[in-house]
């Protein structure tokens, strides 16, 4: 399968990755040569077999809802970019 | 003094013990090594004399007032992506540059409390996502045995510096081969538990369904040592195996007669480098004469796992990347223009090309349309390969073979071909998606550079895998070959 342009420009969209002008085409040979790699699977008969999503398949643990986790806030705000009175700050969204 | 850096964690504990020499001695005796020879291999991103010195000294106090312990006052390296508090943790990335973790990773807590001491943190490449690290974003680590070739990857740094003396022993993870090849590269053990077996928890995420930490050591001895403290169930990691840790070390003497051990030929297949493919014979006889019962036997979707890997390895890292946008932690760019260009900006400045790339593919398999074709059927591609070995494993204890095709290859020789670098991993690669344990032994030597034999086992095997390494380690010294570095010092130790 081949990647072109116009499909990187909608992948880098939905990854949310800015890809300059002179990278697309590096991108999309690079991104065909391992879809190339992967496209063997597609020779490999996988009818009724069911995918593996955990190696042991191990289901999903619960636990009783409690709190377990004490509330580190302004520790884990001391490494953002920038805060302010406990909240994250971005670019204004809504004009 | 000069060769204590070549002593095993199991030599060091009995010399500290018994007032041979001290922690600190210790310490300082590595931070000396890694001034003198970090300038040629770059081995780690950080590194830590003080703080290292002072938990020496105080590891050196607690045996003074009647504490013991096999790992307590050992000088030892973490890869990376461990988060350590209050220091830096990069995972080999720009985007997490400045990053200061504000919490231990599990298995850093638990190493600390049995009184390891943290010397540094090693290179990587950038998120665990190489093999060869040069997609460090900290300049590539190189070869202790030839520093014009690459000591593999993701955890080459962790390798290269236990291969060179410069701490005793290592952490890393193995998400495809990450802990085995770099070990294989540069002479030195490296062990992959089985999935779960170690917490996850404040370990730099890349494809959760298939990352573990494991250590790399000299011995396997150590690295039942090592194992011991790092695995257990942990409630923070929610695939965490809820079993207790066995004694790693109870079983590491008996004989290995009787022990059955199957070797694949789908690992002898074309493309593998002949020199390794004699060492590797070499190994099997060696077993043979420990009294192994050796038999052939085959894994036939094994040429399947590099595409379904390369599938389900950037699709989940795709997702866990997801989560560097700017905002809470890791790199942000300058004067953004609004939301949109502050996260594009910030996650295209602060990522390598290696780490753009597999988001992108894993952000393509995952898109509408072609979900079905790729990323469900690798996983059941996962289910055929994980099927084989289970199979395989009714009528043999473990399977043996090579733990790479070729040997440590040129720093720049595979950069322009990253399928043929993907490639290099096809021996490791089936273990992580069936999530067995599996270890790499120095088996040899090719063309002047080690060779590493891999070890499989079936689920929770990790004691009959050590028992194994260990007895072999016994009959043969390739584990205890070192690399002849630059810069020896006059009193013979290099």
């Amino acid at each position: 399968m081949e990647i072109d342009n116009e499909v990187i420009l909608n992948i880098a969209e939905l990854a949310q990755l800015e890809v300059k002008d002179e990278a697309i085409s590096k991108y999309a040979d690079k991104l065909t040569a391992m879809l190339n790699l992967v496209e063997a699977m597609q020779t490999v008969n996988t009818d009724n077999i069911e995918p593996v999503s955990n190696p042991l398949d191990a289901i999903q643990v619960m636990r009783d809802d409690e709190v377990t986790e004490e509330n580190l806030r302004d520790e884990y705000q001391a490494i953002a970019p920038e805060v302010d009175a406990g909240l994250y700050l971005v670019p204004r969204v809504v004009e | 003094m000069t060769d204590l850096h070549s002593k095993t964690i199991k030599e060091i504990s009995a010399d500290l013990e018994k007032g041979a020499y001290s922690s600190k001695e210790l310490t300082c005796h590595f931070l000396e090594r890694i001034e003198r020879h970090e300038p040629n291999l770059n081995s780690f991103i950080s590194t830590f004399p003080e703080q290292a010195i002072a938990l020496a000294q105080q590891s050196d106090e607690k045996r003074k007032a009647g504490s013991s312990g096999a790992l307590l006052g050992i000088p030892i390296a973490h890869k990376d992506i461990f988060c350590t508090k209050g220091q830096r943790t990069t995972a080999g990335s720009k985007m997490l540059e400045n990053f200061v973790s504000p919490y231990d990773a599990t298995v850093i807590e638990n190493l600390n409390a049995a009184g390891t001491i943290n010397i540094g943190k090693a290179n990587m490449d950038e998120f665990a996502m190489g093999s060869s690290n040069e997609h460090s974003a900290y300049g590539n680590a190189q070869n202790p045995w030839d520093l014009a070739r690459v000591p593999g990857g993701s955890s080459g740094g962790s390798a290269a510096a236990v291969s060179a003396g410069l701490c005793a022993a290592a952490t890393g993870t193995d998400t495809g081969g990450s802990i085995r090849q770099p070990a294989a590269f540069c002479g030195v053990t490296g062990l992959k538990p089985t999935y779960g077996r170690i917490s996850r928890y404040g370990i730099i995420a890349f494809a959760s369904s298939l990352d573990q930490a494991g250590p790399i050591t000299r011995t396997a001895e150590d690295a039942a040592i090592m194992l011991e403290t790092m695995a257990g169930y942990d409630p923070k990691d929610s695939t965490s195996i809820k079993q207790p840790v066995p004694n790693y070390s109870a079983n590491i003497n008996d004989s290995i007669e009787g022990l059955r051990v199957g070797v694949c030929k789908e690992y002898f297949a074309d493309g593998l480098d002949r020199d390794i493919e004699a060492a590797i014979q070499n190994a099997v006889k060696e077993l043979e004469k420990l009294g192994a019962e050796i038999s052939e036997i085959s894994l036939p979707n094994t040429k399947h796992a590099v595409p379904a890997y390369y599938v389900i390895a950037p699709a989940e890292c795709s997702a866990n990347l997801s989560r560097y946008d700017g905002v809470r932690f890791g790199h942000r760019c300058e004067d953004p223009v609004d939301i949109s260009d502050l996260i594009k900006r910030s996650r295209s400045e602060g990522f390598g090309d290696e780490v753009k790339s597999r988001i992108m593919a894993g952000t393509f398999a995952l898109s509408a349309g072609y979900y079905d074709a790729y990323y469900r059927k690798a996983q059941q591609i996962r289910r055929l390969i994980k099927d084989d070995f289970l199979q395989v494993f009714n009528d043999v204890d473990l399977i043996l073979g090579p733990t790479t095709p070729s040997p440590a290859f040129k720093i720049g020789e595979k950069s322009n071909d990253p399928v043929s670098m993907y490639l290099e991993d096809i021996y490791t690669i089936s273990v992580n998606l069936a999530g067995l344990p599996a270890i790499s032994v120095p088996a040899g030597m090719a063309h002047g550079l080690p060779v590493g034999m891999q070890l499989i086992g079936p689920y929770h095997s990790e004691a009959k895998i050590l028992n194994a390494a260990h007895q072999f380690q016994q009959a043969t010294d390739w584990h205890l070959k070192s690399p002849a570095l630059a810069g020896a010092d006059k009193t013979g130790g290099s």
